[in-house]
């Protein structure tokens, strides 16, 4: 940010700022520079504000009609979709809304990864994107216990039943975590007051990922450091704002699709059952976002290994850029990488699938074989892969390529130069 | 002079720490605390069931505090399987005789000792129970026998009131 001094114009917002700089922070939406090569999957950080906005509005107005109580929560929801005006609209928002937000936040993961974002300088940004997933992994189960449905219940059970994996005081976990002996009223309360307050978490922790990208500046799809402001930026608006923009609406169209077409196509039919502590479904399955760790949980056989393993899948990531060794930040210069970037991908995939199915035969050699890959990926992939890969040489600059892209560097700085 | 003032001072640091600590921990352990079964969840701690209408082969599945219980009275083959389990079969060894003391009746909780799930009457490899869940296979006597869960079936504690009728808890 040394780069980019910010001074108000008017005498009044010079006042103000000094004492406030809270116009420098709004400047970072205006004049901010930014590469000019931002291609569209940067425009899912935007999209994942417009997601967690229009999470946090349509929460509180779900808020003013549900009822947290085991007799009375499903009844409420069936309440909202029926009576409460345009209830069914604001409730398929929320719950495709779910959904839609984590589309978004699984291309902007794996664009962090093609790109190589996660890397010096930019691990705190990357580290707090990470405890943003997570709390939005625990709200969006906690969300899908309200409705109070079989799979709410069951859900929850068998989440929660996770820490009784823990050696000796497990049980005792559980039995605090449920408030009771079983899931019931206790859990139910306790998770809507989370599931609450959870979102303003996350909201602070988007501020500081915002705050922490605006120290080094964007990361781009070359993936070198740039010198800001300077012929490789453009002013954030209005072009990235435009762009941004632009994504948002066709990002908005598929929303629709799904709200207004096929609201309930990425739920399960059982949780219109009402909870019943004494039935468990025939085949339980978690919400599609969350199916690749389910995989790798079943795919152990045992219990706290299993718990261990699908708590060490999502923890690997935060130690991402210590892990990945190469200098080089894009994989448009890491032919290797690049490879094994899309089999993680395919891998993460195939364990998404495999965990919708039933856990026996040919699905849980798969999911075997997907869970070795993915950790085979990430500690000895990715660290062997930084000493041994050919890397294809970096340009200078973004705009060096486009000038002529000459062999001879010192030829391409000064021809820079000159335009500078 | 000023070592004899430096350790004064350290022991009030220390002991001021210690007694804040105290204190931050008197206002903390109330604020976990409360998440904990409350009075009137532990107040449901028994419940009684008449199985006079139970006949062999069959179960019934009653809750006790909020979770399922199954009676099962088995029949004869059931409980010569069980009982001609080797030990060194079993995932959990437990025999039995000391499961289900009264041969005919088990009792148990009908909860799976994997993540929570109810599991399923007459199913799976072992002609017991069977999780849905995760796949785990439990035989006549409820005890694990493959699948991922560690444990066998929880036998509460229970005791026959009279001759028709069971009390759980």
């Amino acid at each position: 940010m040394s780069d980019h001094d910010y001074r108000p114009k008017s005498k009044v917002g010079q006042w103000f700022n000094d004492r406030l700089p809270l116009l420098t922070l709004a400047n970072h939406l205006t004049d901010y520079p930014t590469p000019k090569n931002l291609n569209y999957w940067w425009t899912f950080g935007g999209i994942l504000t417009f997601c967690l906005i229009t999470q946090i509005i349509t929460g509180l107005t779900l808020a003013m009609h549900y009822i947290a109580h085991a007799d009375m929560a499903f009844e409420s929801v069936e309440h909202i979709m029926r009576d409460v005006n345009y209830g069914w609209l604001i409730r398929y928002i929320h719950a495709n809304g779910a959904s839609m937000f984590f589309l978004a936040v699984y291309i902007h993961i794996f664009r962090s990864l093609f790109y190589g974002s996660y890397k010096a300088p930019r691990e705190i940004i990357w580290i707090i994107g990470i405890i943003i997933y997570l709390l939005m992994m625990a709200a969006a189960f906690m969300g899908y216990v309200l409705p109070w449905g079989q799979m709410s219940f069951w859900g929850a059970t068998v989440i929660t039943n996770l820490f009784s994996a823990i050696p000796l005081v497990g049980e005792g976990i559980v039995t605090w975590l449920w408030g009771g002996y079983s899931v019931d009223n206790p859990t139910l309360t306790r998770f809507f007051t989370l599931h609450y307050l959870i979102p303003f978490l996350i909201l602070g922790l988007v501020v500081l990922h915002i705050w922490a990208l605006h120290v080094p500046g964007n990361n781009n799809p070359v993936g070198i450091d740039i010198k800001k402001p300077s012929k490789d930026t453009v002013p954030f608006h209005p072009y990235i704002v435009i762009k941004d923009g632009f994504a948002l609406l066709m990002f908005m169209i598929v929303f629709a699709f799904f709200v207004f077409y096929a609201p309930n196509i990425l739920g399960h039919a059982d949780n219109y059952i009402e909870a019943n502590p004494m039935v468990t479904p025939a085949h339980i399955v978690p919400e599609w976002y969350l199916l690749p760790f389910y995989a790798i949980l079943r795919s152990v056989p045992d219990k706290l290994l299993g718990v261990v393993a699908m708590l060490s899948a999502i923890l690997i990531l935060a130690v991402l850029p210590w892990l990945d060794t190469s200098k080089i930040r894009s994989a448009v210069f890491r032919p290797l990488y690049k490879q094994f970037y899309w089999i993680l991908v395919a891998d993460v995939l195939i364990l998404g699938y495999v965990g919708a199915m039933p856990a026996e035969g040919l699905y849980l050699l798969i999911a075997r074989v997907a869970t070795a890959y993915y950790f085979l990926h990430f500690l000895v992939i990715l660290p062997v892969l930084g000493f041994k890969e050919k890397t294809l040489p970096v340009p200078l600059s973004i705009t060096e390529p486009v000038l002529g892209g000459s062999p001879n560097l010192a030829a391409a700085r000064n021809k820079e130069s000159k335009i500078e | 002079m000023s070592e004899k003032k430096t350790k004064r001072r350290d022991f009030l640091f220390t002991a001021t720490t210690a007694v804040g600590a105290v204190g931050a921990a008197a206002v903390v352990w109330p604020m976990i605390d409360q998440m904990n079964p409350d009075a009137s969840v532990k107040a449901l701690a028994s419940t009684e069931v008449d199985v006079s209408a139970l006949t062999p082969g069959n179960t019934l599945t009653v809750l006790w505090r909020g979770k399922p219980v199954f009676i099962r009275r088995r029949t004869q083959e059931e409980i010569d399987e069980a009982r001609k389990v080797k030990m060194e079969d079993l995932i959990h060894p437990e025999k039995d005789e000391d499961r289900a003391k009264n041969p005919e009746w088990l009792v148990m909780l009908g909860v799976c000792t994997h993540l929570g799930c109810v599991p399923l009457n007459d199913k799976g490899d072992y002609n017991g129970w069977f999780c849905p869940c995760h796949g785990s296979h439990y035989d006549t006597s409820g005890r694990i026998r493959k699948g991922p869960a560690p444990l066998n079936m929880e036998v509460p504690k229970y005791e026959f009131v009279n001759a028709n009728t069971i009390k759980i808890g």
